[in-house]
Order: structure tokens, then C-alpha cells, then sequence
């Protein structure tokens, strides 16, 4: 893989000509203000079971009724409500994966790209050994083991894939090392630590902002897979994962059950990928493993 | 090439050693191991015999390295619920998972390797761009809806496929779709950028100048030196594929290895679990191994080097 640094121009304005960048930008920020609002904004309380009125299909189809735009689950809960309390966990997990990983990638990344040596043989090492563990067998048979919890999918997510930010830290530190501003910082008598946090990091931060969106989409889905094979957020969180196994059973009756937080998810990871895709555009990076 | 190789050997059996450490420390996480065997409902007294029957009461050293000499001849263990031995367990149940990732890797090239050509040829045309969204759509789809989507749509109301189940081919075709999508993307814009760098060589410009047919140019000349990583990320791919089969094989309740650990952990049958992360980790080094040896072997530049 080859990540070549290049300094971008008229950046946003660019950004903003890229119809993928709007489209995404579009998708997250709506998903994000929707998520962050989700108490004032849902008409019904996602917990709420109404016995009297299952699988009621959207006001859109057939038997539809305007109370519940979207329908409601098995239970009865309104299914727009939990959608909404849905994109929350998803921002959530997805958010707090990539700081986690980001910050153990990062600082394995730049310790490598920076010292080169044995310090770089440690983490390519690490890289290597993490790359071979099957990422969601292992966090499945984490969850399984100490019984599974929203906090310990995003630990497990979290500590599982840092490896694109240590791959993509790594290449772009050792590229910019010996860059005459590093040099001049060195001369004008910087600390190490000052020369790796106001030299090196801020000048690889673009490359590792299109690493963070790739790893959020990666982690909204992982995360929405663990839930579906019922080891991710435990039930009665509206995880939009959790929504599809729950449907499951009746989607050969009623398929929009499980269509409507199955697009959700599919539009909110797209939309987080279509930033990354702009993002790399514009940077004329290549990230591609 | 052969210091290369050499130093990507040793560099393997590290990583390999390492797996096995850590599939170890996998199943000690939760502390007492013999109380998450025992389950919810058992007594002190339960839990002592168990501790007992299965060597938990001796030091964690010892027990880490009867595991690691076990492991290192094949041997796994006794599972706990199929009163069968692990290295049985495994060997009878890996055969449905590696043909369900040949037939999905092969579903992927098949898909691919033409789109990734036919971008590049038309670069930065409607085509490409048409292309590179397939790429994105595939990269976005959760694999266990459209699972649960292709079930509803070719097994139920076109009646094509079995919905579900372990079985002839037939069985394999939309398990092998599905895990076709986490490899595609990348397959496709590697394709794409290979043919794109080898389209704009100098090679391709003598072969242009000689006359040759454009068809001739393309499969020859420069897929030939675009192919080189894609084999390389084939078969690292296949690797990943293997890895995210429990999740697709859930879903189809196809009983490969996927489906056996992730009934295992149900079953907090432990050493079916730990074994199973192992073989897949091994598979994927073996597989990266084998990649790096094609990318030698494939590649004139290397050989030398």
C-alpha cells in the first residue's frame, strides 16, 4: 500500500462541487442531529409494548395507519421511535470505536513510522497478529464469556480494529520524518514528544480522518451484526441489528419488517462512506489495502 | 526473494504462536472458568468437580502449556457438549466452510475482474462512475440482511434456492452471493487502478504501435501485469471471507465451522470456540503466506530482489 502526502487546495470549495461529499455529509448530519434529538423528536416511547396493535405495516402501505409512520414491531412499539433511539446506538458505537481504535492505531502507527528499528519490526508485528484474529468470532466469543453489554461491544470493537490507523499512521509518519519542517522543530530544540504531537500528528491528520470513516461504516456494521446474532446490545435496546433478528421471524409474512432498519442501516453506512470516498479524493490518497 | 520468504516464514509462525497465547487467554477473560462452564444453576460442589475433571485447578502455566503442546500436535481438546473430539468436530464441519468461501470468492472474481476492466478502460466516463458505486453499495451492505433479503426474494417468492440448510450445491448459491459483497469492492478498484497504471505504461504503447488487436492489448498485455496484487488480495480475501462466515453461515444455517463456534459460545463450550478462532487465524496466515509467495512468483520485478 502507498500513501503519498499531499497538501490539499481550495479544499472546501472542492469538497462542496463533490456530489458525493454532499450526499454524505447529508446522510451523517441528519442521521447525527437526529440521533442527539431522538427524545424530543420520537412520537412514541421506544420501550412501549401495545399488544392490541402487532406488526402494524407503515401508514404507507396497505392496512396502515397515520399513527405509526413507519409501523410497529412484534411487541407493538412504534417502529419509527426505535428506529430514531436506533441511529443513537449506532452514532454511538460507531463514535467511540473510532476513538478508541484511533488513538491505539495512532500512537502505534507514529511509534513505528517515526523510530523505525526494532520499535517498527514490534508493530508491524502487531499489526500482522492483529490482522490474523477473525474479528467478529472473537468479539462474539468475548460477549459470549463476560455476557454481552453495550459498553463491551465498543471496548471490543474499540481494541479489535486499529489496525488501518496504525497501517496508514505508520506509512504517512515515515514519509514526513525527514521533512525539513520535522528537521527544523528537531533543531529549534523540540522534545520528542513535542516534535511527534505538533509536527508529525497534525500533518497526518487528514490521512487518519479518512481512516476514521472507513473504520465508523466497519464499526456501525459490525456492531449491527454482533447485536443480530444476539451477542452485540442487549434487548430492549432498539439496535437497528437487533430490530432485523427480531423481525426475523416474520419477514417471509410481512418483509418490510425487516426492510426498514435493514435500509436504515445500509443508508447510514453509505453515507459514512461516501465522506471517506470524497475525503480521499480530495487528498489523492490510496488507501486501498 | 528467498531471504524474503524466509523472514515472512518466521515472521508467520510468530504471529502463529501468538494466536494460540491469545486463543488461550480468549477463554480465561472471565476469570473463573470452571463457574462459566458449570452455568447459572450449579452449586459450589458442581463447580469443584468440574475444576477437577478438567485440570482448572492447576497452575495457569501448566495449563497454558499442556494447551499449547496439545494444540501444536492437532489436539484440541473434548468438546463438552458433542462428546466428540474437537480436531473431529472441526475437520468434519471445515469442508462446508471452505467451499462456501471458494464459491463466494469465486462469485466475487467472476463479478469483479470484468467491471474492474471495463472502468478502467472507460475511466472517469458514466461507466466508471456507474462502477465505483457498485463498489460503494457492496462496501455499505450489512451481509446478514441481504441474506435475510435474497432468503425472502429467490428462496421464498421465486421459489429458486433452499431457503436455508446444509446440502448440495444448490445450497451454497446465496450464502456464496452474500460473502461475495465484503469482497468485491475491493477486488473491483484494485482491478481498476492496476489496469489503469498498466493501460498508461510504455508496454502497452509498444504493443498499441505493433498493430496488436485491442482485445489482445488488454487481456495480454495489461491484465496480465494487473492481475499480480489482485491473486495477492484474492487470497487474502479469502482469508477475511473465512473469517466472517459465522455470521453468514448463522444466517443460512449452514453447519460449517462459522455455525459450530457460534453455537459453541451459546453452549459456553469452550474449547470448540478457542480451537475455532484458532484454525481460522492459522487459515488466514497460511492464506497471506501463500500471497506473498504468489506476488514472488508472479512478479518477475520480485524475483530478483
Amino acid at each position: 500500500m502507498s500513501v503519498t502526502v499531499v497538501p490539499g487546495t481550495g479544499a472546501a470549495r472542492r469538497l462542496l462541487r463533490n456530489i458525493g461529499f454532499v450526499v454524505g455529509a447529508t446522510i451523517v448530519g441528519v442521521t447525527l442531529i437526529v440521533a442527539i434529538l431522538a427524545p424530543w423528536i420520537t412520537p412514541y416511547d421506544p420501550f412501549a409494548v401495545d399488544l392490541v396493535h402487532r406488526l402494524v405495516p407503515p401508514s404507507f402501505m396497505e392496512d396502515g395507519t397515520p399513527a405509526n409512520f413507519l409501523g410497529t414491531d412484534q411487541l407493538g412499539r412504534d417502529y419509527l421511535s426505535r428506529l430514531i433511539y436506533g441511529a443513537r446506538i449506532s452514532m454511538i458505537i460507531g463514535i467511540a470505536t473510532v476513538i478508541t481504535s484511533g488513538i491505539i492505531g495512532t500512537t502505534l502507527g507514529i511509534l513505528g513510522g517515526f523510530y523505525g528499528g526494532r520499535m517498527d519490526d514490534v508493530v508491524m508485528f502487531l499489526i500482522t497478529a492483529r490482522l490474523s484474529i477473525p474479528v467478529v468470532l472473537v468479539a462474539l466469543a468475548v460477549a459470549g464469556l463476560l455476557g454481552s453489554s453495550f459498553i463491551l461491544v465498543i471496548l471490543v470493537l474499540g481494541l479489535l480494529l486499529w489496525d488501518r490507523f496504525a497501517v496508514v499512521a505508520r506509512s504517512t509518519t515515515m514519509q514526513i520524518r525527514t521533512l525539513d519542517y520535522v528537521s527544523a522543530a528537531w533543531c529549534a530544540g523540540s522534545s520528542q514528544a513535542s516534535v511527534l504531537l505538533r509536527e508529525i500528528l497534525p500533518n497526518i491528520a487528514t490521512h487518519l480522518a479518512v481512516v476514521a470513516t472507513l473504520e465508523m461504516a466497519l464499526a456501525i456494521l459490525l456492531e449491527a451484526a454482533l447485536s443480530f446474532l444476539g451477542l452485540g446490545v442487549p434487548a430492549p435496546l432498539p439496535s437497528w441489528g437487533l430490530m432485523i433478528a427480531e423481525a426475523k421471524e416474520y419477514m417471509f409474512f410481512t418483509p418490510w419488517v425487516i426492510l426498514v432498519p435493514g435500509i436504515a442501516l445500509f443508508v447510514l453506512v453509505l453515507g459514512v462512506n461516501l465522506l471517506g470516498d470524497a475525503l480521499r479524493d480530495l487528498l489523492g490518497t490510496d488507501l486501498n489495502r | 526473494m528467498l531471504k524474503f520468504l524466509l523472514r515472512r516464514l518466521i515472521v508467520a509462525i510468530l504471529v502463529a504462536l501468538t494466536v494460540l497465547t491469545l486463543s488461550f487467554a480468549l477463554t480465561r477473560l472471565s476469570g473463573d472458568l470452571a463457574i462459566s462452564i458449570a452455568g447459572p444453576n450449579a452449586t459450589q460442589q458442581d463447580v469443584e468437580i468440574i475444576r477437577q475433571a478438567y485440570g482448572l485447578n492447576r497452575p495457569l502455566t501448566t495449563q497454558y502449556f499442556d494447551w499449547l503442546v496439545r494444540a501444536v500436535q492437532g489436539d484440541f481438546g473434548e468438546s463438552y457438549f458433542f462428546r466428540d473430539r474437537v480436531a473431529n468436530l472441526i475437520g468434519s464441519r471445515l469442508p462446508i466452510t471452505m467451499t462456501l468461501g471458494l464459491v463466494g470468492l469465486l462469485i466475487a472474481l467472476v463479478v469483479a475482474l470484468p467491471l474492474g476492466i471495463i472502468a478502467a478502460v472507460r475511466e472517469n466516463s458514466w461507466v466508471d462512475r456507474t462502477v465505483m458505486m457498485v463498489a460503494l453499495i457492496g462496501q455499505a451492505m450489512p451481509s446478514f440482511w441481504l441474506g435475510l433479503i435474497l432468503m425472502v426474494w429467490l428462496g421464498l417468492n421465486l421459489d429458486l434456492l433452499p431457503i436455508s440448510g446444509t446440502g448440495g450445491p444448490e445450497y451454497y448459491v446465496m450464502p456464496g452471493i452474500v460473502l461475495s459483497f465484503s469482497a468485491i469492492p475491493s477486488l473491483m478498484r484494485l482491478t481498476r487502478s492496476g489496469m489503469i497504471e498498466a493501460l498508461s505504461s510504455d508496454y502497452i504503447r509498444t504493443a498499441r504501435a505493433k498493430g496488436l488487436s485491442r482485445l489482445s492489448i488488454l487481456v495480454k498485455h495489461a491484465f496480465r501485469n494487473a492481475a499480480i496484487p489482485v491473486v495477492a488480495i484474492a487470497a487474502v480475501q479469502l482469508g477475511f471471507m473465512l473469517g466472517g462466515s459465522i455470521v453468514i453461515e448463522s444466517v443460512f444455517a449452514m453447519h460449517g465451522v462459522g455455525y459450530l463456534a457460534w453455537e459453541s459460545i451459546g453452549k459456553n463450550d469452550f474449547p470448540v470456540v478457542q480451537a475455532v478462532v484458532l484454525v481460522l487465524a492459522l487459515i488466514y496466515i497460511a492464506l497471506t503466506l501463500l500471497a506473498d509467495l504468489l506476488n514472488a512468483v508472479l512478479d518477475p520485478r520480485l524475483r530478483t530482489a
